[in-house]
């Protein structure tokens, strides 16, 4: 870790995704204490008091045949900082609750594609044999669609009806829906090079030096594969996440992914799809989070994989 | 010897000429379109799309037309190819037309009573989306629309090619029957038009125009018909470009931008909300706003929870903030609140809404307090809801702003948006169990009955299956027994039909099967070189009109 630290740029990257996580975490605290509104609340007809004037939120075009609303650009006060959206909320509160949705899809979407691409690879890499061919097969024939398409296929089917299994039933706006859709596309990217990881260590000296004096496959797994998976694990974690922020924002984007009420970076975009010529910054704001943090966690993954891999960096260098 | 006349003797020349007509002044040059994107087939009798519906009102005729004239003479019928609009006989049950004579198709042959009588049999060959609906109404079309491939219409079209006379005979009394005759479904085609749908390929029509060219990825082309002399000014006048093209594939912000420039004459996709305030006020005088006869609504599941109990329908519509919604369409000038299903301007409005904080005559507040009331009252207070949207900005912000009131009175409100493409179809189908939806009409012809039966009539709701446009499934017996003695009495007197309608139109209003929202406005921007724009209730802009020099 201390390498890591001594990575400025990973340090900047740590300390931007820190500030962001915090921002959105303090979401509900921004909209009840500083902006004083409901972010998830419309205020087509509404006003607000700006300089001692009561202006409309969503502004009537003033002159000409009057024809198209505005929404309030930035005030630069506390209520509607960076002005408001096509319904008349406020965009920065919006922001961060959009940034809360976003990471935490994006984050439990990473938790539950790591975990279940490591069991699969594990499992098929170490087991070898039928289990392995017909792990790796399935695992090809994810991997044969290209990912976008799979991801918006899976999430037009189950966005009419949520998602049945078995017992568990998923609402088509629950939050846990996009994390399913997203967290199995990206199985393959990961289980991949893990299973192959697997198969390398199973012929080490000390995995081969294990099983010479009959230790059962559990500590082997437990003891002296999963460490050095967990090295890989730590590198991809970063840039899966971002992957995920991605994906998310794209599938909110084209109304697949968060449903309303909840908002996401990606929905917020497409609000302001429609602001693009007048208020370019309901759709730019939400951009330029996503840039950011997807920029941060790819820095924290180069770093991760420079300070676990030092051999990379050598090579990099020539 | 040639030499130069003195100017005073030119002018003295001049003077003596006769003034140049509006036709000669005008005529020539190409009206340049943008759309983002084609129609579909431009087979006239089974494109339903309005946007091509334009192209085929100057391409292609039927015995009688709707006026090319702006506002409400856009709506009267007059005759196109017959050349007198008869008087129904034996009780509205027999259409007798005579065939103008000398029309010709754009391919050089004569218009005879064959090509009609084969016309209408290519409805039904085609299986065109309004032959039952439409022209079931004609004898023999039962057996046409079981075996569309032998259609006949025996005893259904009569033709007597010495007098040139077309004879209709329908099953019952239709008192729309000629309205629908002047729709670009009954277009007069060439008897050896193809009994299939022709695609990208452009069938032969009497028009001033014809279409030369159509990819629907990039451009569809008319130039003028060869063929075409005027017969009828108010049906089918000359045309004043020499050529209009049509180009697809850009965005409507660019289609906006091109048009400002003067690079394109005129944008026919809804004008994204961000331009609207520019070139109201930078364009103002290449902006026209035009009253739609449409409507805007929420229809309503009558036949499941929670919305089979009349008392939430009515919840729902006192509680919708009309204003609120005219702001987000862009404003009054581009929608008015409404809340009965006729809107303004079709026979049988009379002005009603109970929906209201004050009822009566017009909108004036959203009554919330009453609507949770009545949702109280209802029992169905919590229950879940799933409003179906398209998956558009403006239907996303529509759907948000819907699923907030139905919290605000109660339901367990969600949101579900879906493909633009599929909204229309997937909304109609019962197997879906779509609660509440957000949907649109436009009238077909300008007829009550295009609004309130074919939306809120028995015979329009087809449980399982795409094409069920009585999305409601509403069916009330003693209404629709209105509804025919309105159908009966409109052949003798159409006055008192109109009176029976705007009963009818009261009577499902207040049985609430849908919260009807607003009448939009259609807004077109032209280029600064086009005059003499003419709008159609029934076609939109007519294109022939304009003048592009």
């Amino acid at each position: 870790m201390r390498r890591i630290w001594r990575d400025k740029a990973a340090l900047l990257a740590a300390l931007v995704l820190a500030a962001l996580l915090v921002a959105c975490a303090a979401a509900p605290l921004y909209a009840r204490l500083v902006s004083g509104t409901d972010p998830f609340r419309s205020n087509i007809t509404g006003t607000i008091m700006l300089d001692g004037h009561a202006t409309q939120v969503l502004q009537p075009s003033p002159g000409g045949l009057q024809l198209g609303v505005t929404p309030i650009g930035p005030s630069w006060h506390a209520q509607y900082l960076l002005g408001a959206d096509g319904l008349g909320r406020d965009l920065a509160a919006r922001l961060l609750y959009g940034g809360r949705t976003s990471l935490l899809i994006a984050g439990a979407a990473t938790l539950c594609c790591l975990a279940l691409a490591t069991l699969l690879g594990i499992v098929a890499g170490y087991f070898g044999g039928i289990v392995d061919a017909i792990l790796a097969r399935l695992l090809d024939l994810l991997w044969a669609f290209p990912v976008f398409l799979l991801a918006i296929s899976l999430s037009i089917v189950l966005i009419s009806g949520g998602l049945q299994l078995g017992p568990l039933h998923i609402e088509a706006d629950s939050l846990a829906l996009p994390v399913s859709v997203i967290a199995v596309i990206f199985i393959p990217y990961v289980a991949r090079p893990i299973r192959g990881q697997v198969i390398t260590l199973q012929r080490s000296e000390f995995v081969l030096a294990a099983i010479g004096i009959g230790a059962p496959s559990w500590r082997i797994l437990a003891r002296d594969i999963m460490p050095h998976v967990a090295t890989t694990l730590a590198v991809f974690a970063p840039l899966v996440m971002a992957l995920n922020l991605l994906t998310e924002s794209a599938l909110s984007f084209l109304s697949i992914g968060v449903q309303p009420p909840a908002a996401s970076w990606g929905t917020i975009i497409q609000d302001g799809q429609e602001l693009l010529y007048t208020r370019p910054l309901v759709a730019l704001a939400p951009g330029l989070a996503i840039v950011l943090v997807v920029v941060a966690l790819n820095t924290l993954g180069d770093a991760f994989r420079d300070a676990l891999d030092p051999q990379a960096r050598l090579r990099g260098r020539g | 010897m040639a030499g130069r006349l003195p100017i005073w003797l030119l002018a003295g020349f001049a003077a003596l000429q006769p003034p140049l007509a509006h036709a000669q002044l005008h005529r020539g040059g190409e009206l340049r379109l943008l759309t983002h994107a084609a129609s579909g087939t431009i087979d006239p009798q089974i494109n339903y799309e309005g946007a091509f519906w334009q192209v085929f009102s100057i391409t292609y005729d039927g015995l009688v037309a709707f006026r090319k004239a702006a506002g409400p003479a856009g709506n009267e019928l007059v005759p196109d190819l017959a050349e007198a609009i008869p008087a129904p006989q034996d009780g509205g049950r027999t259409y007798r037309f005579r065939l103008r004579q000398g029309v010709r198709f754009s391919d050089g042959r004569e218009v005879g009573v064959e090509d009609v009588a084969a016309s209408f049999r290519r409805i039904f060959r085609v299986s065109s989306p309004t032959s039952g609906s439409f022209y079931g109404g004609i004898v023999g079309a039962d057996a046409c629309l079981k075996q569309p491939t032998d259609c006949t219409l025996a005893g259904g079209v009569a033709v007597d090619a010495a007098r040139r006379e077309i004879t209709f005979h329908l099953a019952a009394p239709d008192p729309e029957f000629l309205l629908k005759l002047g729709l670009p479904h009954a277009a007069v085609l060439p008897a050896d038009a193809p009994p299939l749908d022709v695609g990208v390929t452009p069938l032969p029509g009497t028009g001033p125009y014809r279409i030369t060219r159509y990819d629907p990825q990039t451009a569809l082309r008319l130039e003028r018909n060869p063929f075409f002399r005027e017969w009828s000014k108010a049906a089918q006048p000359e045309g004043y470009p020499d050529a209009i093209d049509y180009q697809f594939g850009l965005s409507a912000e660019a289609e906006v931008t091109e048009v400002e420039n003067g690079q394109a004459d005129g944008v026919l996709d809804t004008i994204p909300p961000d331009r609207l305030g520019e070139i109201g006020e930078a364009h103002a005088a290449q902006v026209h706003i035009q009253p739609e006869l449409a409507i805007s609504y929420l229809p309503m599941n009558t036949r499941i929870p929670p919305f089979n109990n009349l008392q939430a329908r009515r919840a729902v519509a006192f509680a919708i903030d009309r204003a609120a919604l005219v702001k987000l369409a862009g404003g009054p000038a581009l929608a008015e609140p409404l809340c009965q299903i006729l809107p303004p301007g079709l026979p049988g409005h009379e002005d009603y809404c109970p929906f209201t904080k004050s009822p009566g005559t017009h909108w004036s507040a959203p009554d919330l307090d009453r609507a949770r009331e009545l949702v109280r009252q209802s029992g169905t207070a919590g229950q879940r809801v799933t409003l179906i949207t398209a998956a558009t900005p403006a239907g996303r912000l529509m759907g948000e702003y819907l699923q907030e009131l139905l919290r605000d009175i109660g339901y367990d409100a969600h949101v579900n948006s879906i493909s633009n493409n599929i909204e229309f179809t997937y909304i109609q189908n019962t197997n879906n169990n779509v609660q509440i939806s957000t949907s649109a009409w436009m009238e077909d012809y300008p007829a009550p009955s295009d609004f309130l039966r074919v939306l809120f009539g028995c015979a329009s709701f087809h449980p399982s299956s795409d094409s069920s446009v009585n999305i409601s499934g509403f069916c009330n017996q003693a209404i629709e027994a209105e509804m025919d003695q309105a159908m009966a009495l409109a052949i003798t007197d159409p006055d008192a039909a109109n009176r029976l309608w705007a009963k009818v139109d009261r009577d499902i209003t207040d049985l609430a099967p849908a919260a009807v929202l607003l009448v939009p406005h259609a807004v077109v921007l032209v280029s600064t070189r086009v005059g003499n724009f003419i709008y159609s209730d029934q076609f939109r802009w007519i294109l022939s009109q304009a003048w592009v020099q």
